[in-house]
């Protein structure tokens, strides 16, 4: 080991000479917070700006810590070394049972007396609570809900074909042929794993109803799963894939919002963040897009929360930042900045909605009437609804149906029960 | 020479102490260097070979549960197709860099107008990562952005050029895109090779009125057999730890249909909280690594010997 | 375009070199497409490239996207584009090339010139470090990192790439000292030349090519690293590819497809100049040693 030393040593000699060898021993005034998120570009970027200044506005300093890639993949495996190496950052974006995972393993800090001189238990609706706590403590801060289960529809090109826009998957086929005819694209997608189930958990929901949905996809339950309904779901997936236009393969996501955007294709099944590129692209909702619950779902809400979990600190000053941090995501002012950009809406119950558009507004009221009807449920392909190893066995069996022109829908359901068992 | 001398005539009253310092130094020396490749290669392979026995999720855990990982690994479809791909895309790019490699090499080796142009040409790319060109690439192949769609602009309706979306064939789009990248090197050093054949063998075989032919195949090339062998170990270690090539350009799909063992073992270790079965995946690569490289090495340090 | 070297028999002759042009080309063509579209792509304007062909020509040509990705393209929340990650880089590639070289020149001495029992299965088994898939190591190596108190900061990245770079430069100079006559040094040390007399005085003087070998290699494969680079730095001290690949992978927004490929040429530039510069001893390395294994 000694020898190691010296060599390591004398690597920060020479890296002094260089670059001043620095260490995490600039401790000023305030604490210091250290965020890990994939937010990196655009309104979110802005967002997470906004966030560092309300930090900055109380004397701590923010160190940025991001890492993009892959839907936050590279930013876990950093987050792993780094727990693992002792020198967790102060929180993290992790999100859905994956808090529990970490919280397991006993890294991460206790948050409550933020949480109840903040009222958390009354601003959050219970489904959101629960998943931040560890056996009763809050471990994590949510930052917004975003709504799954929505289609994007550009009406000129339903027009164009003399098409109306679906609300069953019956309707749906009527629609699409008539495009498709048209010499138009009907359904824009992209070919990428989470892309594939996020269709398919649409369609799941639309075919089997909330409780079914339920049922399957967060208690696992080997019936549920295995079950006809999850055939006819697969059924519906081979329909809807024949409108998808071959070039589909590895297109990201807003690719797929463009041809929306552009005329090109008809709809897209995908979050309320596509919203994002519609803004951006200057289109307003209801005139040059709608935005409409995914055929067969209406009154139903798959839910998406970002959250934040916080790691054990050890020094005094690092504790009170991070209950700066945490109190601050929470603000009113800044869920609603950070919600208007990303197209998502505030996780706390009861906020001014006046400057969200109408698509955040109908999002809002359903995630509210679905709650009492018990038509909420968690996104699975957006991590919200099993563990990781469930979720990417399940990844992997949708996006082998869909590449595999000849497997069967049977097989595909006996896929995903054998998925839920791992 | 006589500074030496002096330096050591000097040290005499030590003599004793610096002869023993003297035959000692080499293996001080080189101490670090093993104690390194002691604990950082061969200390995580026993670190891992031990995780592949455990039940490891999210963080690493210690407690031996068994050939569990193993199973299920042999178990997961996905793992035959990461294998499967490995052989092909292994097979096709080492043989693929090895021809064109030799061949550019050939070309350039006949007194070529601006050789140090295309020979700058020729090795760019393995100056740049997949980081850096991936997403060239993947336009480059997208048949409606790229080539497809440029060469039927051309007035050619019915060229179709879609492995990237196409299941089953997208794994030779990397073998394109990996021996685009790794030629090059390959080139260079067969160049070198090249540079170092004995020229007076060849004039006699002129003389002898062999065909040019005729000389590379039986005079030039066998003569290269050092250069297959480091080009073959260079590019089977870059074969089997294509990583960013995958990622950068299909990320292993469409489907998972493009995925290698290393892009599983990343995979299912660090995404899908799964490092026992990570770990499974990776003690496969390595002996497979072991299996192909050390008969090859073995023969190779034996041959330096003579 | 034919070549007047060899005029023996001028017909067949010119047909030769005429095909043999034909082939370069046509492959250079084939190495310089990527190049090609991004250089084009970071030169178009936005609206260019939504409404062209990706593989067009550009329209007009700007330059607007080169300055935004080197000072003002916002990655996380920082708007100063990819300048201080370069620098960052270079604060690391520099002493881990110049280190691993060093030891890689050490150690190819050693198992050439004063061989022991058992050198030769030691060399063997470094090599096999080669071949361990970087993966694998994450954990473990962070965990070692914080054992050492060098975790996420610029000394343990030059320690992790020394670390993995050491197989290949040993391999280098150890194949390149094979060739060296063993009369050379065995004369010295008759004459009573030490250890190191031998390195600095003999050695070293012959080995300038394979240094260059070596630190192009070196050079190359650190400066483009990602996964170490995003794994064990942190926030302010990230390298260049991965504020490279913060900037292209983006969840949302709209893509700016001229900034992206402007980057990702600032971030290829070095190696690249490094490559055109020192091509030719690079050549001359490999011929001098490294290939005759």
């Amino acid at each position: 080991m000694k020898l190691t030393w010296k060599l390591a040593a004398s690597a920060c000699v020479v890296a002094a000479a260089l670059s001043g060898c620095e260490r995490q021993e600039e401790a000023a005034a305030g604490g210091e917070v250290e965020v890990l998120h994939w937010w990196t570009s655009g309104g979110e970027a802005a967002s997470v700006a906004e966030l560092k200044k309300m930090l900055e506005e109380k004397g701590d300093t923010w160190k940025d810590f991001a890492v993009a890639g892959g839907g936050g993949e590279t930013a876990m495996t950093v987050l792993k070394s780094r727990v693992v190496s002792g020198n967790p950052p102060t929180a993290a974006q992790v999100k859905g049972p994956g808090i529990q995972e970490w919280a397991r393993e006993g890294v991460l800090a206790n948050i409550d007396s933020v949480a109840q001189a903040g009222n958390w238990d009354g601003l959050l609706p219970g489904v959101v609570s629960s998943v931040m706590k560890y056996e009763g403590n809050y471990v994590a801060v949510p930052v917004n809900v975003h709504r799954v289960n929505w289609m994007w529809a550009n009406p000129a090109v339903f027009e164009k074909a003399g098409a109306s826009i679906p609300t069953t998957w019956a309707e749906f086929q009527t629609a699409a042929d008539k495009i498709q005819k048209a010499g138009l694209i009907a359904v824009a997608h992209g070919g990428q794993p989470w892309q594939d189930s996020t269709l398919f958990e649409s369609i799941a929901l639309g075919v089997g109803g909330a409780s079914w949905y339920q049922k399957a996809f967060v208690e696992l339950d080997q019936v549920a799963l295995n079950s006809s309904t999850m055939i006819e779901a697969f059924d519906t997936l081979r329909m809807v894939q024949k409108y998808i236009d071959k070039d589909a393969a590895n297109r990201d996501w807003n690719l797929a919002t463009a041809m929306v955007i552009n005329g090109d294709a008809a709809m897209q099944f995908m979050g309320d963040w596509a919203k994002g590129e519609f803004t951006a692209a200057g289109k307003v909702p209801g005139t040059d897009y709608v935005c409409m619950p995914a055929p067969g779902t209406a009154g139903s809400f798959t839910f998406n929360i970002d959250s934040f979990i916080m790691f054990e600190q050890k020094d005094e000053s690092a504790i009170t930042a991070q209950a700066h941090l945490a109190e601050a995501i929470m603000d009113p002012k800044f869920q609603e900045i950070f919600n208007l950009n990303k197209g998502s809406i505030p996780v706390r119950l009861g906020m001014d909605l006046a400057k969200f558009d109408q698509c955040a507004k109908d999002s809002s009221a359903e995630f509210s009437s679905s709650s009492q009807e018990k038509k909420l449920v968690p996104s699975w392909a957006h991590e919200m609804a099993m563990p990781p190893a469930n979720k990417g066995a399940m990844f992997d069996v949708v996006t082998a149906f869909m590449n595999t022109p000849g497997m069967s829908s049977k097989d595909a359901a006996a896929g995903m029960a054998s998925a839920g068992k791992i | 020479m006589t500074t030496a001398a002096n330096a050591s005539s000097l040290d005499r009253p030590h003599k004793r102490f610096a002869d023993y310092l003297e035959t000692a130094l080499p293996k001080i020396v080189l101490g670090p260097t093993l104690l390194i490749a002691l604990i950082f290669i061969y200390g995580f392979i026993i670190w891992t070979g031990w995780l592949s026995f455990t039940e490891s999720r999210l963080l690493p855990r210690y407690e031996l549960t068994g050939f569990v990982q193993y199973i299920s690994l042999f178990e997961n479809e996905r793992w035959w197709v990461a294998l499967r791909n490995l052989g092909i895309f292994g097979g096709l790019f080492i043989v693929v860099c090895l021809v064109v490699g030799l061949l550019l090499a050939i070309l350039l080796d006949q007194r070529i107008r601006a050789e140090g142009f295309l020979r700058a040409i020729y090795l760019y790319p393995m100056a740049l990562s997949f980081i850096v060109t991936g997403t060239a690439w993947r336009w480059i192949l997208n048949p409606g952005l790229g080539l497809q769609n440029l060469v039927r602009q051309m007035g050619f309706e019915n060229f179709t050029f879609d492995w990237i979306v196409t299941p089953g064939m997208s794994i030779y789009t990397v073998v394109i895109a990996g021996a685009w990248q790794s030629t090059g090197f390959v080139m260079a050093l067969f160049l070198a090779g090249l540079r170092g054949v004995d020229d007076a063998i060849i004039k006699a075989a002129q003389v002898d009125g062999a065909s040019p032919t005729r000389i590379y195949t039986s005079i030039i090339i066998p003569s290269l057999r050092p250069v297959f062998f480091s080009a073959l170990i260079i590019l089977s270690h870059i074969a089997i730890k294509s990583f960013d090539l995958v990622m950068a350009l299909t990320g292993g799909g469409p489907g998972f249909s493009s995925d290698l063992p290393a892009t599983f073992m990343y995979t299912f270790a660090f995404n899908r909280n799964q490092i026992g079965l990570g770990a499974a995946s990776a003690i496969i690569m390595l002996m497979t690594v072991v299996a192909i490289i050390v008969p090859l090495m073995y023969s190779e340090t034996r041959r330096t010997h003579r | 375009m034919a070549d007047t070297y060899q005029t023996q028999t001028a017909g067949s002759q010119w047909l030769g070199r005429a095909v043999l042009y034909a082939l370069l080309v046509v492959f250079a063509v084939y190495y310089l497409m990527p190049l090609f579209v991004m250089v084009t792509t970071s030169v178009k304007t936005l609206d260019d490239i939504r409404a062209g062909n990706l593989i067009a020509l550009p329209q007009e040509i700007s330059f607007a996207a080169w300055f935004k990705a080197w000072g003002t393209a916002c990655i996380g929340v920082e708007c100063n584009g990819l300048k201080g990650n370069f620098l960052n880089s270079v604060s690391f590639v520099v002493p881990a090339v110049l280190i691993s070289t060093l030891v890689g020149a050490f150690n190819g001495y050693v198992l050439t010139m004063w061989r022991f029992r058992g050198s030769d299965v030691l060399f063997t088994m470094l090599l096999l470090g080669c071949f361990i898939p970087f993966q694998v190591i994450l954990l473990p190596m962070a965990q070692t990192l914080g054992y050492l108190g060098i975790a996420n900061s610029i000394p343990g990245l030059i320690f992790v790439h020394v670390v993995y770079g050491l197989a290949f430069t040993t391999l280098f100079f150890r194949n390149f000292y094979v060739t060296v006559p063993s009369d050379l040094t065995k004369a010295a040390r008759i004459d009573g030349a030490g250890f190191f007399t031998i390195f600095w005085r003999i050695i070293l003087p012959l080995s300038p090519a394979i240094i260059v070998v070596s630190v192009i290699w070196q050079f190359t494969q650190i400066w483009n690293d990602f996964l170490f680079g995003v794994v064990f730095s942190s926030g302010d001290r990230q390298p260049i590819t991965v504020a490279l690949n913060n900037l292209v992978n983006t969840s949302t927004g709209v893509k700016e497809y001229n900034v992206d490929m402007s980057a990702a040429i600032i971030a290829g530039l070095p190696t690249l100049f490094v490559y055109i510069v020192a091509g030719k001893y690079f050549l001359r390395g490999l011929t001098a040693g490294a290939v005759k294994g």
